[in-house]
């Protein structure tokens, strides 16, 4: 008897104890915060913004590296995964613009060879920083609606700014996914209105997405984006919508196989409506203060040697070139791997800079011929971006170790769309005319040459003239593949360069590699996705 | 009421007659004096005492008692008639310790009661020498569990594997609980170890101070320890007082470390040579004029003291043990030093009439420490031999260095500092402490006693923390001008975990079925708590490095653990056993609906030497068999918090800029809401042997593991997750094995003991799935197995279907006519014209599958010898010194001139960075060493005293017969090369060879 009583207030005894205790399993991190926590505040929502941003910039969550926004499954080496040194590799790399030394670095083999497969760390990489950025715009985008900021008790400026933030946001994965389509063509797709974590997203056509791009950078720049010229640095303004318009619309026949060079005409007379002009000095448009170039630059991705520090971005544009000693590039040393290819070198008639000063070339201890793919004096590099300030002073933000650059990298600036309007013209677009299309080349070529000498008639002016000039203007600032393929020479031997293929010479490839493969780890993770065709 | 007041009526009549008994007590094999054996009367629980050193016992026994039992840990008690006149009772360890009481988690059974597969390890079998971290004691004892140290490093603590480990990515640590508190052996992320400042957390816990290892390999024995149990369980039982007369030990250990073999490199003629053939003019002309072994400077003859005194006795009937000890060990790499002073208490008293029995332990134990900068090693591989080590100038401490005037340090930058510089210019000095705690209460009813109520509370606190000290003068960190240079840094970090556990236990014979039950039934509650603090940098004078002030200034990690278990042994004729185990877990790890889980075992023994037909057989001793099966679980080595979405906020230097300002961002983590336990099961099939008296016993084991849902780095679709991968339950994995032990006592004669052990393992373990659609042939699998060198992060390993984890995944080296490697040429596997990632094959496994241990003891007289050797076989290491540093463009085309691996004198490969992925540089490490070499001298009782005096001296790491061309073909998981790089051979601190002498003195 005195058993089973005892028995009955052990067990009771031990059930109390289990509820008090059950909800220590309920534990919470003192370093990290809940969605509804960070959007509470003001300063919460600009900072949820600032990641938006930084997952452009930066390679993770601790200047340097420390903790990485892709996983190292991804790339295992989180000096290589920010956006820039990814998207870089992709559209430069592949061309005649650009080789890089080392062979054994993930992912480099088989890029200037053409020949990449469906397990590329670096073709992953942009896939999966891409996607990374687009979920982090989803979530902003949730987390900032009208219904969402309602009873928050935020003042009108707040809600005011914030809904200028969500355009940003739309903005941004807007460019993220005109990134997708101009890479991948096909890729999954998602809005803020899937639940994160808890779906499997469908795939979309590039045509489809080609739309839903159009109608968003529309979207965003009639509703919320800020007046050209009036936003804070760093923020996009509506002149970075009407930019990325104007870009797609050019390559439009490439995305959906219908031409939109008017629209390409429309956006260009809006962006040069709002005021932009060239910036006098085109050696001085990557240097560690260029953030003050704001009568060129229409929206830059923000670097900083002390604030926002990584291996990528414009620390690898300025590190990556073959032979640079410090004193021009004004960091530690030079990483003895990005050169350029003769082909690319003799779109100048004088390398040397003394005509055009575009020819930013380094040629001492390097050869002319890249006559090596992979050896680091075969071929010139380039100083172009230099960190250093227009006054060739020291960075006023240096870091300790130099090892970091300060230099801007702008998405979008002036002369590509005097470029884009250009060549719509003579591609057929309306809405403009030759006659302000050659005074916009000759306005790039007089200050490339200093004077009027490089000016050119409108005789020269053709649409293939317009690609050997956006080489000369645009070099390495990501734009190469995307204009080779529009010009169709990207896979075709209609333009052959040092190693393209594999071959010492050049020679064409399968027209699949006119786009990149979706990775295979994708594929693994996602069975509603479709490999493009021929991988 | 009744029945303990007639407890108490029986107990005081008792006390009213009684008489003395001495005696002397001998073990059986040379008639030496047994101490500390224990002497009770049967049947009278209360009385009781232990030997002497010289065997002697007196004891005071009642009126009726007829009968006394002589109990001794290892050796078979014995009861004997009380006679006329003094006793003398012989022990004998012969028997294969059957009766020995084993400990197996919540609760005790006799050794040949247990049905699963369990092994013992106590005092005598307990690797001899210097031991920093107390798991090195039975390293090769145990078929099994691997036990490998980390490095040569003091304290550097062990890689410990069961049966091949469990999971990929989730944890393969053993549960350790040392005397019922079971111990955190999660890192906290971002630190080296679970207590920083300190190698190892078990490197606290004095090895003099430990009693026994009890070791629960399969699921059916360690299921009680449920979602904690699938990399096994080690229960370490510490000393406790025996009670009885005062017993005083005292034991030293002195020891001599040496280097036993260095880095084969180019020497400074070598390298001369090297360069001005294959270097240019100014190359050429870096050239120095000295001949340094830097090796040799980095590297000394390290001196080491071990030394404890314990006390132990009982007064007043209360049993104590205290024990002292202090430590202090040398490395031998320059500047490496361990010093630990530990005390520990145990109290045991036994109350109310025996009914609640106490056990209070304190264990408390403080290190202080200078680690060695590391870095030193691979720069000793790697510095100019032709340069000196002093510049006869006062600049950067008088080491010298490669300068160059045109940087405002005037060192040249991006270059490798003077190693000796490294070391004697870097103070890393920590001053780690834990604690460790319990109390357990064994309360048997008064009015029930075959049902015992259990509690035991406990705790364990460890707060670990240093500096990194560098002076403004070092050319590690100087920057110009010399104020903003050097390092002044501090770090720590504090673990708080407590235990709370309630059981009952019943125990009762029920003689008319011929039955016997023992049961437990309770409730577990663990609490871990580790916070890490975070702290801005500091140059050496003290002022802040700007912008490092860290965004919060300490991070907690917590995690509880909440449990009900029970256990169930039913035996049958005392030959026929089934034990149930059940234990429901709850870990806040995981989302409500996932959080708990159950963790059933079954097992059933057949003690077949109790059959009438073995009964009474002279040549079988003893046969059991047993079958198992069972289900363990991992949580431990995942994230705290990630089955939810936390933001968190980025470092200020990795901030965007609005206007003027810099921003930090909020980054939303990855998550999985639906993660759950990973799973383990277990079937095991042993059998029990002993044959001639046990002088021939052993066990044979068979064991098939299966993990399921494993604790996986899986990928997320993309934009379906804030990470693209996430640690899901995907994929699966097998081990399956034998184990074989053996031991013989060739030789047992008054004067002479020869014993033999011997066991063998092999382990196959295949990985079965790794994705949500099983044998999907996009995914290949992912990498492991880090290397240095070419721009670093590669991989050499993949863990794929259909393989073993960790198998190598390199380029096919092609060969010449004759023989030799031509560099950066490979098979084409795909035949198009490329070399790249899908060129590479799978070939060998990093991880052993066969581990052997051998040891024996030679007793002749008062002398002994004693040995263990150790062995593995088929795994290969990837030699990271050579395909880093064994190249000519290493020394010529470089910055500086760097030194490299004399295998370049034979490859003379350029450095096509190509050519580390090549399986050229992975070759079989499987090896022999002999751990322990010991020979011990036993003068006895010295004169008249009361004193036993033993000597012994020994040589640990004796010798390594391998085909392996590296410095050691045992690659643990290094402090600081980094865990899950195995077979990764890279600037590994040396394991030592170590001289020792010691002294062992009873009172």
């Amino acid at each position: 008897m005195n058993n089973k009583i005892f028995t009955a207030a052990a067990l009771s005894a031990l059930c109390l104890l289990q509820a008090a205790c059950s909800k220590d399993l309920n534990r919470v991190p003192n370093n990290g915060v809940t969605a509804s926590q960070v959007y509470s505040t003001p300063l919460g929502y600009t900072q949820a913004l600032a990641k938006v941003y930084a997952a452009f910039a930066n390679t993770g969550n601790v200047g340097g590296t420390g903790s990485p926004d892709l996983p190292t499954q991804i790339i295992n080496d989180e000096g290589n995964s920010d956006f820039l040194r990814l998207y870089f590799n992709l559209q430069e790399l592949t061309t005649d613009e650009a080789a890089w030394t080392w062979e054994s670095d993930a992912g480099i083999q088989g890029l200037h060879e053409m020949s990449w497969s469906s397990t590329n760390p670096i073709v992953d990489g942009l896939y999966y920083r891409a996607a990374f950025q687009i979920t982090l715009c989803n979530d902003f985008i949730s987390h900032s609606s009208d219904a969402e900021l309602a009873g928050k008790g935020f003042s009108s400026t707040t809600v005011d700014s914030i809904r200028h933030y969500r355009a940003e946001a739309r903005f941004l994965r807007a460019f993220q996914y005109w990134v997708l389509m101009d890479l991948f063509a096909n890729p999954p797709f998602a809005t803020e209105k899937d639940p994160i974590g808890a779906f499997i997203p469908k795939q979309i056509s590039r045509s489809d997405l080609f739309k839903y791009i159009e109608s968003e950078l529309k979207g965003a720049a009639d509703s919320g984006l800020v007046a050209p010229h009036q936003a804070l640095v760093g923020h996009a303004d509506q002149a970075a919508a009407w930019s990325l318009l104007a870009r797609i619309y050019l390559n439009a026949s490439v995305y959906t196989g219908t031409a939109r060079y008017t629209d390409a005409i429309t956006y260009c007379n809006k962006v040069i409506g709002a005021g932009y002009t060239l910036h006098p000095d085109y050696t001085r448009l990557m240097l560690a203060d260029n953030q003050n170039n704001t009568d060129e630059n229409i929206f830059d991705i923000m670097y900083d040697a002390t604030f926002i520090q990584n291996y990528g971005g414009t620390t690898y544009l300025v590190h990556g070139p073959a032979g640079i000693p410090n004193n021009v590039s004004g960091v530690n040393g030079s990483w003895s791997g990005l050169r350029l290819t003769q082909d690319f070198i003799n779109l100048f008639p004088d390398f040397s800079g003394a005509t055009d000063h575009r020819a930013q070339f380094w040629t001492t201890g390097q050869t002319k011929n890249m006559t090596a793919l992979y050896t680091s004096t075969a071929g010139f590099a380039t100083f172009k971006f230099r960190n250093v300030t227009s006054t060739g002073a020291a960075d006023p933000h240096q870091d300790n170790g130099d090892n970091f650059a300060s230099i801007k990298f702008p998405l979008f600036r002036l002369a590509e769309i005097y470029l884009i309007y250009a060549e719509s013209v003579l591609r057929g677009g309306s809405g403009g005319d030759a006659a302000t299309a050659l005074n916009y080349i000759n306005a790039l070529r007089t200050r490339a040459y200093g004077n009027t000498s490089g000016n050119i008639s409108s005789g020269q002016l053709t649409t293939s003239f317009i690609l050997d000039e956006r080489g000369r203007e645009l070099y390495y600032e990501c734009f190469r593949r995307t204009d080779l393929i529009r010009y169709n020479e990207f896979t075709t031997n209609a333009y052959l360069w040092a190693w393209k293929g594999g071959v010492a010479g050049g020679t064409a490839v399968d027209p699949k590699y006119n786009i990149f493969p979706i990775p295979s780890t994708d594929l693994s993770a996602n069975p509603n996705l479709k490999q493009n065709k021929d991988y | 009421m009744h029945i303990l007041l007639l407890l108490l009526f029986i107990s005081s009549t008792l006390l009213a007659q009684r008489r003395t008994i001495t005696g002397k007590v001998v073990d059986n094999k040379d008639g030496s004096p047994l101490s500390g054996v224990t002497v009770q009367a049967k049947g009278d629980l209360k009385g009781g005492t232990t030997t002497g050193s010289d065997g002697s016992f007196t004891i005071t026994v009642g009126e009726n008692a007829r009968i006394l039992v002589f109990s001794f840990v290892g050796y078979a008690a014995q009861e004997h008639s009380i006679g006329a006149g003094p006793m003398t009772i012989g022990l004998s360890a012969g028997e294969a310790n059957l009766n020995e009481v084993v400990v197996i988690g919540y609760g005790t059974t006799r050794k040949k009661d247990l049905t699963g597969a369990v092994a013992v390890v106590d005092e005598k079998d307990f690797q001899k020498g210097t031991i920093t971290t107390p798991e090195q004691m039975i390293a090769g004892k145990v078929p099994g569990v691997s036990i490998i140290s980390n490095s040569g490093q003091p304290g550097s603590g062990s890689t410990i594997r069961f049966r091949g480990g469990s999971s990929l990515n989730a944890s393969n640590s053993p549960l350790i609980v040392l005397d019922g508190v079971p111990l955190n052996s999660d890192v906290a992320p971002g630190q080296k170890s679970a207590v920083p400042g300190a190698g190892s957390p078990l490197s606290f816990i004095n090895p003099n101070d430990i009693e026994s290892f009890t070791v629960l390999k399969d699921a059916s024995a360690a299921a009680i320890y449920g979602a904690r149990a699938a990399g096994g369980v080690i229960i370490i039982t510490t000393k406790k007082g025996r009670g009885g007369e005062l017993k005083i030990n005292f034991r030293s250990n002195n020891s001599m470390s040496t280097l036993i073999k260095e880095v084969p490199v180019l020497n400074a003629a070598q390298f001369k040579q090297v360069v001005n053939t294959y270097g240019t003019p100014d190359k050429v002309a870096l050239l120095g004029t000295s001949n340094t072994n830097w090796q040799d400077q980095i590297y000394q003859t390290a001196f080491g003291t071990d030394n404890s005194v314990s006390i132990s006795g009982g007064v007043k009937g209360l049993p104590y043990r205290l024990s002292v000890g202090y430590q202090a060990q040398n490395g031998i790499l320059k500047t490496d030093n361990l010093q630990r002073t530990s005390a520990t208490l145990a109290l045991t008293p036994v109350l109310f009439e025996k009914h609640l029995k106490v056990n209070l332990n304190v264990m408390g134990s403080m290190e202080n420490a200078r680690f060695g900068n590391q870095g030193a090693i691979g720069g000793a591989i790697s510095f100019d031999p032709t340069q000196p080590i002093y510049s006869k100038s006062p600049r950067f401490g008088g080491y010298w260095e490669w300068l160059d005037p045109t940087t405002a340090s005037g060192l040249k930058a991006l270059v490798g500092r003077n190693p000796l510089g490294l070391l004697e210019q870097h103070y890393d000095k920590s001053t780690p402490k834990r604690s460790i705690g319990n109390l357990q209460l064994d309360y048997s009813l008064h009015f029930l006693p075959d049902l015992h109520a259990n509690l035991n509370v406990g705790y364990d606190y460890s707060d670990g923390r240093g500096t990194t000290f560098v002076p403004d003068s070092a050319a590690e960190s100087y920057n110009a001008g010399g104020v903003t240079s050097g390092q002044n840094n501090k770090y720590r970090s504090t673990n708080y975990n407590s235990l709370f556990e309630f059981y009952f236990s019943y125990n009762k014979d029920l003689k008319n079925i011929r039955s016997h039950i023992d049961a437990q039934a309770g409730y577990s509650y663990n609490n871990y708590l580790s916070t890490v603090y975070n702290y801005a940098q500091y140059y050496a004078d003290g002022s802040m490095v700007p912008k490092t002030t860290p965004p919060t200034a300490s991070v907690d990690y917590q995690h509880t653990l909440i449990s009900w278990f029970g256990r169930v042994t039913y035996s049958f004729e005392d030959k026929y056993l089934l034990t149930g185990t059940f234990r429901r877990d709850g870990s806040s790890r995981f989302a409500p609906p996932y959080r708990w889980a159950n963790f059933p075992s079954a097992a059933f023994a057949w003690k077949i030497k109790s059959e009438p037909f073995l009964e009474n057989s002279n040549t079988v001793s003893e046969l059991k068999l047993r079958l198992g099966w069972g289900i363990t679980g991992q949580q431990d080595g995942i994230g705290d918090y990630d089955y939810y979405a936390y933001y968190y906020l980025s470092d200020s230097n990795a901030a965007y800029q609005f206007g003027n300002n810099y921003f930090q961002g909020w980054r939303p983590a990855g998550f999985y809401s639906t993660r759950r336990w990973e799973q383990t099961s277990t079937s095991n099939i042993g059998l029990d042997y002993g044959f001639l008296d046990n002088r021939i016993y052993g066990s044979l084991d068979f064991y098939h593991k299966n993990t399921t849902q494993l604790l996986n780095q899986v990928s997320q679709s993309a934009l379906s997750n804030y990470s693209a991968y996430i640690v899901a339950n995907v994929g699966s994995m097998t081990n399956d094995g034998v184990e074989f032990s053996i031991n013989l006592e060739p030789v047992r004669t008054r004067n002479v003991t020869w014993d033999l052990g011997f066991n063998i393992t092999y382990n196959k373990n295949k990985i079965t799935n790794l994705t949500v659609v099983p044998d999907d042939p996009n995914y290949p699998g992912f990498g492991s197995g880090n290397i240095a060198g070419g721009i670093g992060g590669q991989f050499t390993e993949i863990n794929a279907v259909g393989t073993p984890k960790n198998t190598f995944y390199l380029y096919r080296q092609v060969y010449d006519t004759k023989g030799n490697p031509i560099e950066g040429v490979f098979v084409d596997k795909n035949a198009d014209g490329l070399i790249n990632q899908n060129d590479l094959y799978k070939t060998k496994s990093a991880d052993p599958n066969t581990f052997i241990g051998f040891s024996t003891s030679f007793n002749w007289g008062k002398w002994n010898f004693s040995t263990v050797l150790r062995s593995s076989l088929g795994m290969y290491d990837y030699n990271n010194i050579r395909s880093q540093t064994g190249t000519l463009n290493q020394v010529v085309k470089n910055v500086t001139l760097y030194n490299a691996s004399a295998s370049v004198l034979t490859t003379h490969f350029n450095g096509n960075a190509q050519e580390l992925l090549s399986d050229y540089y992975i070759s079989n490490a499987s090896f022999l060493r002999m751990d322990n070499l010991s020979v011990g001298y036993n003068f006895g009782a010295i004169s008249h005293t009361h004193t036993n005096l033993r000597l012994n001296a020994g040589v640990q790491n004796v010798f390594v017969v391998t085909k392996y061309k590296g410095l050691d073909p045992e690659i643990g998981a290094g402090t600081d090369i980094g865990v899950g790089n195995p077979g990764i051979d890279n600037n590994a601190y040396p394991r030592p060879r170590v001289y020792n002498l010691g002294i062992n003195l009873d009172f």
